[in-house]
Order: structure tokens, then C-alpha cells, then sequence
């Protein structure tokens, strides 16, 4: 019997790895080759997507990207047996863009079955859980907060300080809820853990419940991903089926629910207080805080809200120790930061780095430079409320307070490249139209200034047509004041943060505007 | 086109299952838009009075999400992602490619109810952008010319 892996995860699937797998188990069956076929996550290299890979007794190796066409060369060309054919790419390990990564919270993403709790088990999958209950649950908050961990899901606010809140406040009931709305464009690490090792996340929430006193879950998926609505399901009921999640978990005295729920294509829903909203069956309106969900969560209970990375990376912190979780990093951001290449990139993909790592690293030594072969212009950090960085600070390292000295921030750390045939006032207007759509309508600065910035982008764009410099200077000193409106009087990050693309577009791109050459000049100097 | 009787016993089963599930108002909208393809606005008066709830607040939980829709649409829909991933490669082009083959503007449905043509904001695929889903299945790294490829074939498609 040997053993093939085509990823079930939904980039390779977007590429033909369905086809593939049921052309594998097709033509197995007619040579009559003893397959048994393994659907595991991605390991990140989507440009080799479909990226299938055959267990031999010297390890694994991988061939890709295998079309379905490929696969009667490839059982001809032996590679059962691990032989050569031009998609061998040789061990999974050795391929650079893997060897150089250091994955902690990735660590089985692309190895297992992702709803094998067996498989999860065989590569130290519950030791985190288990050591939890025999650690009283002051000291599983300890670890978290010694550990260093900070929220990845954008806002980096220490994750043990928000336990212990939870863990300290009274009640009859709280919750744990993770945050799955992974809207930002240029993020998919979040979806990658749950297609690819769910149950590391069902463990970092079981973990929580048991720390803070919650006993009852909710992961809040976007309805975007329903590969990975598939893969959480099936790795929930596995882990019931198994005494990891239920009336008492382990056998112990502590019981744990976790249940997903569906949004409904509202980016807003990402933001914690309309998600607890969602999540009540209501329109997703942002709260006024305080209350902290801390204290007055979801139905009014303390609620730890977590984002999916920063629960997967729980389960290693209480097996290895906050210390070997701490000694990844620098300054204040310690552990590691699954980083996603997206955009007009030649190898995009999934890169777990410890903090540190420069743009200049991530864009050319691991993406490869631009997919279209020109030169890069901007990236834009952090999702569409992150600023556009130009080239001359790509070497600035990911780091929360670099960034934040920038202007900039890190977020989920997704990456989005863009090539010099980009037009950074489109860029500006589109930040403004995303508000303006997605805006829950709660505060003013955001529902009229979003609608307000995307006229103003219009005229700025037709001035700029027009060579009407004086129009588009007027026009931009207005959207500059517009967008002081939004930093300062907006209620959450959505109208507080779409000014941040469109100032630096203006500040580091200020020839796209049709602006005046003194202006010009005096940007430059 | 779905009539009353039907949606009716569609919907109160759902209901019946749903009502009593904590914050169940979501859950019990995907359910009925799954089974009836949209949520008809003839029947918010019965969820609402399942739920304890005024016609109001469900309407407006139905209006604030994109995914809810109040009639209903082609028999399939193309979602072509218009986030900044996609945009640096091409996506808004794309999108206006499907809407020009198919003669429709954005959120259009064609005249013949096959195909309906809608943005969206992020896939998730952005390693492998452009990026199109279409019903549930997602296509990365989409050309014009497979897109063509894709229309053609719903088109044809009941």
C-alpha cells in the first residue's frame, strides 16, 4: 500500500486537485496500484499547487503542479516509487521556500489528515490539552502571557491579559468564541489552519475554555469558505466521537461545547462587537466599548474573542513551554507570524517566520519578485485598512512597533503586491468604496465620510485627466481633511483605519494624484 | 418560482428545528435561502413571529448581509473577487469581461435566469489570484478565457 497526498485545502482544489485525486484513484484501480489516497492540507506553495506527494521508504517526495492530464505519465514514470519525472520537486523539506521557515503554529498544516484525530495525535497533536488539565488554570493563563503572544488576527493586544479578564470576572456562564471572519484581502492563513489542521484550533479553544471557566465555543466562519466549513465539522464530530470535546473533557471535570457558525458576507462582522452581534442573530453593528467582551461579551458574558492563529498557537505554548514560544522574535513581538504573499507575486504562498523578517526577504528571496516580471512597486500590509508601503522601505523587518513607527501595520500579516503598472488613485478610491459598502452604519464619519471619499476620489481622478492641476490639489487637501474626520471620529478600525491606504497613497505615491510639480517636489524632498 | 404553499413547508420545519437555538436568526436565513434560494419577503412576518422578533428586526438582519437575498436569483452565480489581491492581476477586467460576455451588469442576472454575475470581496485565494467561485466550487489563477469556458458551459446548464 502506498500512500499519495493531494491537498483537499480550497487553493489547490481552485487549481484542479479534485481532478486529480479522482484521476489517481481511477487509474490505481485499473493498474491495479494498492493506493491509499490521503486529502491533506496545503503546505503553502500554491504556485505548485496541485502539489501531490507519494510516501516512500526514503520519505516523502512531491511532484507539481500536477494537472489531471499528468497523472497516466506519472504512475508510467514510476512515481509510486518515488521516481524522476519533470514534476518531481524532490522532498517537501528541502524545497527552499519550505527549509527556511520556522513553523510552530503550522507545524502539521499539509503533513496530515486534517480530520484524523490519530493522525493529529501521531505529530504531538493534545499534548497541549492534556498538559493544560494538570496546570491549574491561573498557570495555563500564565503560560499564554509569558509566552508573549499577541492577537494575530490584526489588533496584537496580549492574548493572557484578555484570559485573565475573562478568567477573573464572575459569572454563570462564558464563552470562547474565535474569530474566523478572515476578510482582509491578502490573508488566507486562517483558512489554511482550518482546512489544513483543524483540530489544532478545536484544541487552542478547548484549552481557553478550560482556563478562563467558559464551557461553551463558537467558531464564526465567513461564509466564504466553505471547504473549510466542511473541514471544521469534520473535525469537531471527530473530536466528540473521541472524548476531546463534550460533557467532560478527557474524563476531566471540565466540560466543552464548540459549535461553527455561519456570517453572511459582512466584512464588519470581523470586527469583534459586531461579530458577538452576528453571532446574537442580529445585524453586525458595532458596540461601544467599554464594556470589554471581556466583562460584557456574547448574551452579555465574559467572551475571550481570539482570531484562529492566535488559538492554534496555544497548543505548542502549553506543550513546549512559554520559553521555546518567547525565544522566536524580537522586541515585543515574539513567536512567529504565519505571513501570507499574495498579489502580483511569482510564488505566493503561506511563510511562518519568526518576527523579523524583512518585506525585502518575503518579496524576492521567497516570492520571487512580481508574477508579471516587472518591477514591484507597493505592497499594502495588513489588509485593506493597511497602508501601501513603497519600495524604499521594503526593508523595513515585520515587527507590531516598526511597522507601527511607519504608519504602517502589520495585521494578519498578509502581503499584497503590486507592479509598477498599478494606479495607486484607483487604489485610494477603491479603499474608500470598500468603506463605504461594508460599512455597518453605525457612526457617521464612516457611513457619509467613506461615501463623501469615493466622490472626492472622482474628482481628484477626473482633474488628473483633465491636467487640472489645481483641481486635484484642491480635491486632495479636501480628501485629507475628510480622512482626519474618519481617524478621529470613527467608532471601530473600518472608518478609523480606510484612511491609512489612502494617506500613504498620497504621501508616497503623489504623482498618481495629478498634483502640481511644486507639490510634487515637495513630497519628494 | 416557488409558491407560497411550498415555502411554507419549507420554512416551518426549519423553524421548528432552528427557533430555540441561541442567536438561531442567522442559521435559520441560510437554511431557508438553501432550500428556497432566497429568503421571500412574504414569509418574514412568520420567522419573526417564531422568533419573538418584530417583522423590522428581521428584515433588517436580512438586508444588512450580501449573502441574504430577497428574490431570486440565476441558477447559478458567479462571484469574481474584486479585493486588492485579485485587483493586482487583473480582477476588475475580469469582471467587466463576464459582465460584457454575458450582457449583464454587476449583481445582474441574464434574461434567460442562468447566470448572475456578483462581486465579492475576498475569496481567500489570493495567493492564487484572480480569484472566481462559482456556486461553491473556486477557481484561482482565472483567465479571460477559461472564464468563457465556465460561462459557456452554465449557460448551457439547467
Amino acid at each position: 500500500m502506498t500512500r499519495v497526498y493531494v491537498p483537499r485545502d480550497a487553493g489547490a482544489v481552485s487549481v484542479g486537485a479534485e481532478q486529480v485525486a479522482r484521476a489517481i484513484a481511477t487509474e490505481a484501480m485499473i493498474r491495479g496500484a494498492q493506493v491509499e489516497l490521503i486529502r491533506n492540507g496545503s503546505r503553502g506553495l500554491y504556485w505548485l499547487e496541485p502539489f501531490v506527494e507519494v510516501e516512500t521508504p526514503a520519505g516523502r517526495v512531491a511532484y507539481g503542479p500536477v494537472k489531471s492530464e499528468d497523472v497516466v505519465d506519472l504512475f508510467q514514470s514510476g512515481f509510486l516509487e518515488g521516481r524522476a519525472h519533470r514534476l518531481f520537486l524532490g522532498k517537501p523539506e528541502d524545497i527552499p521556500y519550505f527549509a527556511r521557515q520556522e513553523r510552530l503554529t503550522f507545524a502539521r498544516v499539509g503533513i496530515i489528515d486534517p480530520v484524523s484525530v490519530e493522525a493529529y495525535e501521531a505529530h504531538a497533536g493534545y499534548r497541549g490539552l492534556r498538559r493544560a488539565l494538570e496546570m491549574a488554570p491561573a498557570d495555563v493563563v500564565e503560560a499564554v502571557t509569558q509566552s508573549g503572544l499577541r492577537g494575530r488576527g490584526g489588533a496584537a493586544f496580549p492574548t493572557g491579559i484578555k484570559w485573565k479578564t475573562v478568567l477573573n470576572t464572575a459569572a454563570d456562564q462564558k464563552y470562547v468564541v474565535c474569530n474566523a471572519d478572515e476578510g482582509d484581502s491578502g490573508t488566507f492563513s486562517d483558512r489554511m489552519v482550518m482546512e489544513g489542521d483543524p483540530l489544532v484550533l478545536v484544541e487552542g479553544m478547548t484549552i481557553s475554555g478550560i482556563a478562563v471557566g467558559a464551557t461553551r465555543g463558537y467558531i464564526y466562519l465567513r461564509s466564504e469558505y466553505p471547504h473549510a466549513l466542511r473541514a471544521l465539522n469534520e473535525a469537531i464530530a471527530a473530536a466528540y466521537s473521541r472524548g476531546f470535546l463534550g460533557p467532560s473533557v478527557l474524563g476531566s471535570r471540565h466540560a466543552f461545547d464548540l459549535e461553527v457558525r455561519v456570517g453572511a458576507g459582512a466584512y464588519i462582522c470581523g470586527e469583534e462587537t459586531a461579530m458577538l452581534e452576528s453571532l446574537e442573530g442580529k445585524r453586525g453593528m458595532v458596540r461601544f466599548k467599554p464594556p470589554l467582551p471581556a466583562i460584557s461579551g456574547l448574551f452579555g458574558k465574559p467572551t475571550v474573542i481570539n482570531n484562529v492563529i492566535s488559538f492554534a498557537s496555544v497548543p505548542i505554548i502549553l506543550d513546549r513551554g512559554a520559553e521555546f514560544y518567547r525565544d522566536f522574535g524580537l522586541g515585543r513581538s515574539r513567536g512567529t507570524l504565519p505571513i501570507q504573499l499574495a498579489g502580483n507575486i511569482q510564488r505566493g504562498g503561506l511563510v511562518e517566520k519568526a518576527f523579523g523578517v524583512t518585506l525585502r526577504e518575503l518579496l524576492y528571496d521567497y516570492g520571487g519578485g512580481s508574477l508579471s516580471g516587472r518591477p514591484l512597486r507597493t505592497v499594502q500590509v495588513g489588509g485593506p485598512l493597511g497602508a501601501f508601503i513603497p519600495e524604499s522601505q521594503f526593508d523595513l523587518p515585520l515587527d507590531y512597533e516598526a511597522f507601527a513607527a511607519k504608519g504602517a501595520m502589520v495585521g494578519h500579516g498578509g502581503i499584497v503586491a503590486f507592479d509598477d503598472t498599478v494606479d495607486m488613485a484607483v487604489l485610494a478610491r477603491y479603499a474608500m468604496e470598500f468603506c463605504a459598502i461594508e460599512s455597518c452604519g453605525k457612526c457617521t464619519p464612516c457611513r457619509i465620510g467613506s461615501v463623501r471619499g469615493v466622490e472626492v476620489m472622482d474628482r481628484v481622478i477626473a482633474a488628473r485627466a483633465a491636467r487640472d492641476p489645481a483641481e486635484a490639489a484642491a480635491s486632495t487637501a479636501l480628501l485629507k481633511d475628510l480622512c482626519d474626520t474618519m481617524l478621529a471620529g470613527s467608532l471601530c478600525a473600518l472608518g478609523g483605519m480606510a484612511p491609512f491606504p489612502v494617506l500613504s497613497a498620497i504621501q508616497h505615491f503623489p504623482e498618481d494624484f495629478g498634483l502640481p510639480a511644486a507639490e510634487l517636489a515637495a513630497a519628494a524632498g | 418560482m416557488i409558491d407560497r404553499a411550498d415555502w411554507l413547508d419549507v420554512i416551518n420545519p426549519i423553524l421548528a428545528r432552528l427557533r430555540e437555538m441561541p442567536g438561531g436568526l442567522l442559521p435559520i436565513l441560510h437554511a431557508i435561502q438553501e432550500e428556497v434560494g432566497y429568503i421571500p419577503p412574504d414569509a418574514v412576518p412568520t420567522i419573526a413571529e417564531a422568533l419573538n422578533l418584530s417583522r423590522a428586526e428581521v428584515h433588517g438582519v436580512i438586508s444588512f448581509y450580501h449573502d441574504f437575498r430577497s428574490e431570486p436569483a440565476g441558477r447559478h452565480v458567479v462571484h469574481v473577487c474584486r479585493a486588492e489581491s485579485c485587483q493586482a492581476v487583473g480582477a476588475e477586467a475580469l469582471l467587466a469581461h463576464a459582465c460584457d460576455r454575458l450582457g449583464v451588469e454587476v449583481h445582474g442576472t441574464t434574461p434567460d435566469g442562468s447566470v448572475t454575475v456578483e462581486p465579492i470581496y475576498c475569496l481567500g485565494n489570493c495567493a492564487l489570484s484572480p480569484a472566481v467561485m462559482v456556486d461553491r466550487n473556486l477557481y484561482g489563477r482565472v483567465t479571460a478565457h477559461q472564464l468563457d469556458t465556465m460561462l459557456e458551459s452554465l449557460r448551457g446548464s439547467r
